[in-house]
């Protein structure tokens, strides 16, 4: 049994601050490619499902990816099986894997799943949360929001209005905790989270990956399928950690920071910058264990303004 | 039924260059893997990065690990671990920092990862068709195989080089005719097919040689296995940008694939595969 790392998020117990941003960890996946192994050393706290949207979606033709500087851009399109069948067949066999993997936790701190949801309309995003919520596996629910409003044409997360009129309707649906996914694409991502915050959020995640686009070396024509992309990894980091910043010292309840996370450095970075908890995202694709590592190094690491570690975890 | 795969760590560990061994065209980097299991299945990968040093080249790159088929794998004679052989190719700064690897350094591997070949059709032959560094993949899975044909195609002779690596005398065409005959491998395919089409068909190559692999054993009746390429940012299922258009929708080649049975396929040409 490992030492107690736990930390409180909305008032759910996690056996550590390090999660996984949403859409970049498979656990079914994974749990094929690394079998038991993957329970017996899983690598987050809490883990956030990929997002799903109420209808089954195939995602975006290829190319999907593309290397840049420091990072990637994808565009994936959220391919999943839509609403029912991940009530039936993908949530059952994620919180399998993650009760197995809390095993051994210390204290009562267990690994949560959050699951990330996206609607195109505030009815639909009100479904998914319904539906979602009254499920005993979920422990909090995360609104992604970087999509267009059919009803309005804008996107909900950037804007404060619809970002507000979205967490409303919602807000009714579960008792559970609502994550709100803020886009770094916004004009004022402090203005987004004041306003979800407003309407009833119980915390922020930031940032999603910033758009952007590459193209065909040969063709110049846009590369990705989709034509353009979000752009994640280290490449984003600092902006990543100015709008964390930003947004921490405005609202009240907790943020959930990601962007670029490489090392317990920049978690510790993070942290600092106001973020009660952190997400690793495109490093895990680097190295499947990145998470862990990161939590470990975070471990050895005394923030400021907190106790110091024990003298002997420091070098 | 279970599927050829060997299950991987669930970690990226680092493993120390034992050989590199210049090929005409090709590199071929033996690694000794001390931590990861010993018998990877003929068609699964690894994803290959340096311990040090990735980063920082052309474009700022690379920043992803790269996707290889191991090319053979054996016990270590001396101490412990698994001898692993990779044939890569500089084609792009990632494939051209490992090209530069010398023994004693260290690179950094996540694997074996996906599905590898399927045993051939009861009572067929089988028969392996290689482009270019898609032969890669089938020097285990001839090791392993008794008495299975090789047809392999090559740009020059330069990369020709590589045949020498299969056992017995593999058939070799080139492009240029420098080695055997001016040819297209999927010319000898098809000349052998129609000869014997009692055969199991494994394929490894280019995008349009894939196809042209897939629509001769379509033809014929002929089953196939093809191990496809994609662009890939972590191998294990995480991304999902490494999909293939099937007769059953996309389907991630890292876990599902990278070898994946011709009959579901509508077309062998990935959009952004070779780059």
């Amino acid at each position: 049994m490992e030492g107690d790392r736990s930390v409180e998020l909305c008032g759910v117990r996690l056996r550590g601050p390090v999660l996984n941003g949403s859409g970049t960890f498979d656990a079914i996946a994974a749990r094929r490619a690394f079998g038991d192994a993957l329970i017996e050393r899983f690598p987050f706290d809490g883990f956030v499902s990929k997002t799903i949207t109420r209808e089954p979606r195939q995602g975006n033709p290829p190319p999907r990816l593309w290397e840049t500087p420091a990072g990637l851009i994808n565009s994936i399109g959220l391919p999943n099986k839509g609403l029912e069948g991940f009530l039936q067949s993908d949530l059952p066999e994620i919180a399998r894997i993650l009760t197995a993997a809390s095993q051994g936790s210390a204290g009562d701190a267990a690994i949560p799943l959050i699951v990330s949801v996206m609607g195109f309309s505030r009815d639909e995003l009100a479904e998914l949360v319904a539906a979602a919520g009254a499920r005993d596996e979920v422990a909090m629910i995360e609104l992604n929001i970087s999509c267009p409003n059919v009803e309005t044409g804008l996107v909900m997360g950037a804007d404060p209005v619809e970002t507000a009129s979205a967490v409303e309707r919602v807000r009714t649906e579960t008792d559970k905790p609502l994550i709100v996914k803020l886009t770094p694409n916004a004009a004022a991502p402090a203005a987004v989270a004041q306003a979800a915050e407003g309407a009833g959020a119980d915390a922020v995640s930031l940032v999603n990956t910033l758009k952007g686009m590459a193209l065909h070396p040969q063709t110049g024509e846009p590369w990705l399928g989709a034509g353009t992309g979000g752009v994640s990894g280290p490449a984003v980091r600092a902006i990543a950690l100015e709008q964390v910043a930003s947004v921490a010292s405005t609202v009240e309840i907790p943020v959930i920071g990601m962007g670029g996370i490489s090392t317990g450095r920049h978690a510790a970075d993070f942290l600092a910058a106001g973020a009660s908890a952190v997400a690793v995202g495109t490093e895990s694709f680097r190295d499947p264990a990145a998470a862990r590592r990161i939590a470990a190094e975070l471990e050895g690491i005394t923030l400021p303004g907190s106790e110091p570690a024990p003298a002997s975890t420091i070098v | 039924v279970s599927e050829p795969r060997t299950l991987a760590p669930p970690e990226r560990r680092i493993a120390v260059v034992s050989g590199v061994e210049r090929l005409g065209a090709y590199d071929l980097i033996t690694t000794v893997d001390r931590y990861g299991p010993k018998h990877p299945r003929p068609g699964q990968f690894y994803m290959l990065s340096m311990a040090v040093g990735w980063g920082g080249r052309g474009d700022e790159r690379p920043y992803l690990p790269r996707a290889f088929s191991y090319a053979r794998a054996r016990a270590e004679t001396e101490g412990e671990g698994t001898a692993l052989d990779f044939l890569l190719e500089a084609v792009g700064p990632g494939t051209e920092r490992l090209s530069e690897l010398a023994p004693n350094e260290q690179m950094a591997l996540v694997g074996p990862l996906g599905v590898g070949f399927r045993p051939p059709v009861p009572g067929t032959r089988p028969l392996l068709v290689g482009g270019g560094i898609g032969a890669a993949p089938l020097l285990c899975w001839q090791d392993e195989l008794e008495d299975a044909e090789v047809l392999l195609g090559f740009r020059s002779a330069a990369h020709a080089q590589a045949a020498a690596l299969f056992a017995g005398e593999p058939r070799v065409v080139t492009d240029d005719g420098s080695v055997g005959r001016r040819a297209l491998v999927t010319e000898l395919l098809a000349a052998e097919l129609d000869r014997d089409a009692n055969a199991t068909v494994y394929a490894c190559g280019p995008p349009a040689m894939l196809e042209a692999v897939r629509v001769l054993c379509a033809e014929r009746d002929v089953p196939a296995q093809l191990a496809m390429e994609s662009g890939m940012a972590c191998g294990f299922g995480a991304c999902f940008g490494c999909v293939v258009p099937t007769r059953d929708g996309y389907v991630r080649l890292c876990v599902d694939g990278p070898v994946i049975d011709a009959a579901e396929l509508d077309t062998a040409l990935v959009a952004g595969a070779g780059h």
